[in-house]
């Protein structure tokens, strides 16, 4: 009797998981697909996009740039290393630092930096907006929280994001300067001519168009996260927690089908 | 006029509202009172859209809100409408004077440059000044109230839904508030409906009262004739007692749950 009730109950439990799950999947297309519809047929509010553009770039700016130059300074040591291992010598440093950092250590990094900084912010803020039923005065002011909140936000990320990684582009490069010239007396035109030997633009645009996708992934799912917020301040915790680890892992998932894609294409 | 009639909403496993049927004239203040949980605020979400009910209709001015479903529709009905929150819902981020005239925006074709001496109109109205630069957070739960009020009558609208405007403040306060209620009314000459539990409030403010109970309506009458009823449960209730047909029904529902519990347990 015992073994069939625990069947039950975790067929039944399976079910309510698959069906919350297939649920919020539609809410979630439909907040994609009521966001385009809005951008079409209302005016965009340039101010809040300007001020969240300001509020992410500000936010996130010092610890993406200080993650990829770490990041870069670890690739320069580790390549100089294993080449000295085997050459005897650090040989293309510069080269395996940038391709590294410009086709995916910066996107990513950054990516991840900023769904933990500004992802987590824009859904705690859209949460407690919903616990304390200021979306629901939006509605009753004449406006609407895609418009007034989700579109501001994600077009913020898409033209923000891009720019954060195009500066830890450079800091990630930098960063394996400093090592390559100080640790492993490498010098800075060899480093250069190595860089720039090798990469082409397709490369950079390889990295910078995955930005986009990861701009919309964060925007979206912290959007998302933030709006459909139940259960008071716990849930706001809820729900800040799992935009972070959606945003994160999504990014990370994601970036491997858009690297085929890309590659398929012969941007790479 | 709002004309509500049949009106159901359930959330899952719960039912809210088994049917309520109500009528607002226009220029009449209707309280609702109902214990807490009775689906009084959930009706007023309905009736201005932020909710849509199960079953039912509820037509304003002719309009059934329930068979509008494209969002510009629901947009154009709702401009009628004020909605005074029960916890002000004044937005953090933006000052009391933005705050004040944000709907205008949306509702109006008001230049912007006349949006600062509005705000400071309506502020007026509600016996507030100099606060238009300060934040939501440097205010107290009745100025909260006053400037949410301002903000609910900024635009004029033909009818103002108040959700519970004096829950969480002192006696003092919860009387100017009435008192600035039944102000406004006089002065707007609009039509509104006041969610309360606050009987002194609801004799105040109201023309008629109604009271929902196990998501229905019990009766809607004058204020003087809810004074003097002998219906137990309206007694019970206006008179705030602990014993008495309601505690009754709760009492038997807290056993009923309890044994569908350890039903289910089995």
């Amino acid at each position: 009797m015992n073994g069939s009730w625990g069947k039950a109950s975790v067929v039944e439990d399976f079910g309510r998981e698959a069906m919350a799950i297939s649920e919020s999947v539609g809410r979630f297309t439909f907040l994609v697909r009521s966001t385009a519809a809005w951008m079409l047929r209302a005016p965009i509010e340039w101010r809040q996009v300007l001020n969240q553009m300001l509020r992410i770039g500000v936010e996130s700016l010092p610890v993406t740039t200080m993650t990829t130059f770490f990041t870069g300074m670890v690739l320069a040591l580790q390549t100089g290393a294993s080449s000295k291992h085997f050459f005897n010598e650090p040989l293309f440093v510069g080269t395996v630092v940038s391709f590294a950092i410009v086709m995916e250590l910066a996107p990513v990094m950054t990516a991840l930096v900023v769904a933990g900084r500004a992802g987590a912010a824009i859904a705690a803020e859209l949460g407690t907006m919903k616990v304390t039923e200021q979306l629901d005065a939006l509605y009753t002011l004449g406006t609407d929280p895609v418009r007034y909140l989700v579109i501001p936000r994600v077009l913020a990320f898409l033209m923000v994001l891009p720019l954060l990684t195009v500066i830890a582009d450079f800091s990630g490069t930098f960063g394996g300067w400093v090592v390559a010239y100080v640790k492993l007396g490498i010098p800075t035109s060899v480093y250069t001519s190595d860089i720039f030997d090798n990469m082409e633009i397709r490369h950079f645009m390889h990295g910078f168009l995955k930005t986009f996708v990861f701009a919309g992934i964060i925007s979206f799912i912290s959007c998302f996260k933030g709006i459909t917020t139940t259960g008071g301040a716990e849930g706001v915790g809820k729900s800040t927690t799992s935009a972070v680890v959606l945003s994160m892992a999504s990014v990370l998932i994601i970036d491997y089908f858009v690297t085929a894609i890309l590659a398929a294409v012969g941007i790479t | 006029m709002i004309e509500a009639a049949g009106v159901q909403k359930s959330y899952p496993g719960r039912p809210v509202l088994r049917g309520v049927d109500l009528t607002v004239q226009d220029g009449e203040t209707l309280a609702i009172i109902g214990g807490s949980g009775c689906g009084k605020s959930t009706f007023l979400k309905c009736v201005i859209g932020l909710v849509r009910p199960d079953a039912g209709s509820i037509k304003v001015d002719g309009t059934d809100i329930t068979r509008l479903t494209r969002e510009s529709d629901v947009a154009r009905y709702r401009r009628r409408f004020g909605y005074l929150f029960q916890e002000a819902a004044l937005f953090d981020s933006l000052s009391v004077w933005e705050n004040v005239t944000f709907g205008l925006r949306y509702l109006t074709n008001i230049a912007p440059v006349r949006y600062r001496s509005i705000a400071k109109d309506k502020l007026a109205l509600v016996g507030l000044q100099d606060v238009e630069d300060m934040r939501p957070s440097e205010l107290s739960g009745g100025m909260k109230k006053r400037v949410a009020l301002a903000r609910a009558i900024a635009a004029e609208p033909t009818y103002i839904l108040y959700d519970e405007p004096t829950t969480g403040l002192d006696p003092i306060m919860s009387d100017v508030i009435s008192d600035l209620i039944l102000d406004l009314q006089k002065a707007l000459k609009t039509t509104a409906i006041v969610v309360t539990h606050d009987m002194k409030s609801a004799y105040k403010v109201a023309s008629r009262i109604a009271m929902i109970y196990e998501g229905r309506v019990l009766a809607a009458a004058s204020p003087e004739s809810i004074k003097t009823t002998n219906d137990p449960y309206i007694r019970q209730f206006v008179d705030g007692l602990s014993h008495g047909p309601i505690k009754m029904k709760l009492r038997a529902f807290e056993t009923e749950t309890v044994e569908n519990g350890k039903g289910s347990a089995r």
